[in-house]
């Protein structure tokens, strides 16, 4: 039996143009859509495929606006069984206030008598790009964190998580509880089946209050990075263009 | 003083620790001579080159941090080294590479200190207040963010400044630390390390040219022309995101966001449309050369050079043309 706590974040579909809100402070989804990350669909992935080898329950948090209740519905839809969400407008957030808000929700879940054996998370947020809620988290409950893992397994009251090193592949065995954050590419996120779904729509999602006024994210503005004028050379059509490619390669100095 | 968290490959510095020495010099010139010192951790195969390559590079110290406890690396047990020697030298910015490792151990170090951490910062503005811009959105877009604590915390993303040393310098001092670490601090650390595989992304990172591929190779059978100009030209082979969905070619191959960011001094991007998240990847390429169809997906208009035309017809041509041309790999 394990108890997966997956932490999830709505962030706009940045697969296309990013556009900002006009304040500056936010990625404007509005025309684009809101989704997952990769990391945090791996995770999810993860976290299914562990409960179904050793049974348990898989559990989503958000720490988000209302409209989060979307991302927590499509992704109950693969075969978790909860989910909380703790309502607040993301860019009054910093990391450190979703850490400290993902903290109290385990907290507190752990006094009522559920305890999150493994806790998962993706490596960065896909907007905020902050690369340390996971650790916070970790910091503030007093668990063992493994970061970047691709795969995860719990057997015999540990976490055996395996992930990209400098030097070749890395295992890493902690004691449970621990928590880790997932990178894209050891799994294939599965796809929703119409039982999952219909499942997914019975699901009471608990919503909660902040638990404490907010730091912030130290924000001064988000920019653009200003458009590189396009000065592209066209070399030429179809396989004409080999010689003229050629002669580019020769003078960058790539043919030796 | 700023202290520079630094790592090895090899028995030498990161060219990415080496970049970050120099934002380092930067921000402690704004700051009218601050001192550098760099921090190591774990095994050193060689003190005396590492300690004249880190002087080069603008470091008057190396502090090093040994003991069984970094036998095998643990983010936590880093961090604890970096607090000690943080505490020991009053610094008052802490900064590291915007690498795996880099982020994860400053991290740590904010959550211990309880203070703000900007990760991937490429620029500073003046230091008070000490406002640093970053990338977010995967490097889609920047934020300007104030770091008003100490230790200020950053990491520093690649490729955002150029290593830089310094003629005549000094080696740096070797000052060897033997920090406690908490048992709580080594309950995740490598347990084992498994072998390297060969044509990993560390060679599609360090590669002076890349042959990327992406939806317009077709299939996993439509890489040959890609794989032998990438052998031609002594480079490695690159693909987009949906290249690894389709299980078409392996994740370490993948250019881009949550894949390997390159920055060869040539780029030759095939069927690829130039997605944002491509982009992040492979945005600090040299030059550019695109290979599409379509003359006007994004990587055609951002590229310096392009080719219209099918890769599957344009490849065999080059290559052709190369071999004509006496190029032998």
């Amino acid at each position: 039996m394990t108890n997966v706590l997956v932490c999830i974040k709505r962030v706009p579909d940045s697969s296309g143009e990013v556009l900002l809100t006009d304040d500056q402070q936010g990625v404007d989804g509005r025309y684009v859509g809101f989704t997952v990350s990769n990391h945090e669909s791996c995770a999810v992935e993860l976290a299914v495929q562990t409960v179904e080898a050793t049974g348990g329950t898989v559990t989503l948090l958000t720490v988000g606006p209302s409209e989060a209740t979307e991302q927590l519905r499509d992704t109950l839809a693969l075969g978790c069984q909860a989910a909380v969400l703790v309502e607040a407008e993301p860019t009054r957030l910093g990391p450190a206030d979703v850490a400290r808000e993902i903290a109290h929700v385990v907290r507190e879940k752990e006094a009522e008598g559920t305890t999150y054996d493994l806790i998962l998370l993706g490596n960065d947020a896909a907007d905020s790009g902050d690369f340390q809620v996971g650790i916070r988290l970790a910091h503030a409950l007093g668990r063992p964190v493994v970061n970047g893992v691709s795969t995860v397994e719990v057997a015999d009251g540990h976490l055996t998580a395996r992930g990209d090193g400098p030097d070749g592949e890395e295992t890493y065995s902690p004691p449970l509880p621990a928590i880790a954050t997932v990178l894209e590419g050891g799994v294939e996120p599965r796809y929703p089946t119409l039982r999952g779904r219909m499942a997914a729509k019975k699901v009471q999602i608990e919503t909660r209050p902040l638990s404490a006024e907010p730091v912030g994210a130290s924000r001064v503005r988000l920019l653009l990075p200003p458009p590189a004028p396009s000065t592209v050379e066209v070399l030429g059509e179809g396989p004409e263009a080999a010689g003229a490619v050629a002669d580019l390669f020769g003078k960058l100095g790539v043919t030796r | 003083m700023i202290l520079v968290l630094v790592e090895t490959e090899n028995g030498a510095a990161s060219e990415i620790s080496l970049e970050t020495l120099a934002f380092a010099r930067a921000l402690a010139a704004e700051g009218g001579g601050i001192a550098i010192r760099a921090v190591v951790v774990g095994a050193v195969e060689n003190r005396d080159a590492l300690a004249a390559e880190l002087g080069t590079h603008g470091a008057a110290e190396v502090h090093h941090a040994v003991g069984e406890a970094f036998t095998s690396y643990a983010g936590a047990a880093w961090a604890a080294a970096l607090q000690a020697i943080r505490e020991s030298t009053g610094s008052v910015v802490v900064t590291a590479a915007g690498s795996p490792r880099g982020n994860e151990v400053l991290a740590h170090l904010a959550a211990r200190l309880d203070v703000p951490m900007a990760a991937n910062a490429t620029a500073f503005q003046g230091l008070a207040p000490f406002v640093v811009t970053r990338q977010v959105v995967g490097g889609a877009a920047m934020e300007e963010m104030t770091l008003d604590q100490r230790p200020a915390i950053l990491t520093v993303a690649g490729h955002s400044w150029a290593a830089s040393p310094v003629s005549g310098a000094s080696p740096a001092a070797w000052v060897e630390v033997t920090p406690e670490v908490a048992e709580s601090d080594l309950l995740a650390r490598v347990v084992s390390t498994g072998t390297k595989e060969v044509d990993h992304s560390g060679s599609l990172k360090s590669a002076k040219v890349v042959v990327g591929a992406g939806r317009g190779a077709g299939g996993a059978d439509g890489f040959g022309a890609v794989a032998e100009l990438a052998e031609l030209l002594g480079g490695a082979v690159g693909v987009s995101r949906v290249v690894t969905s389709l299980g078409w070619r392996p994740h370490h191959e993948q250019v881009g966001q949550t894949g390997s960011r390159i920055s060869p001094d040539l780029y030759i991007p095939c069927g690829i449309s130039g997605a944002i998240q491509h982009w992040a990847g492979c945005a600090s390429s040299k030059t550019i050369l695109a290979i599409n169809t379509d003359p006007e997906a994004p990587m055609m208009t951002k590229a310096n050079y392009s080719v219209v035309g099918d890769m599957h017809e344009v490849l065999p041509a080059i290559i052709e043309e190369l071999k004509s041309r006496g190029v032998r790999g």
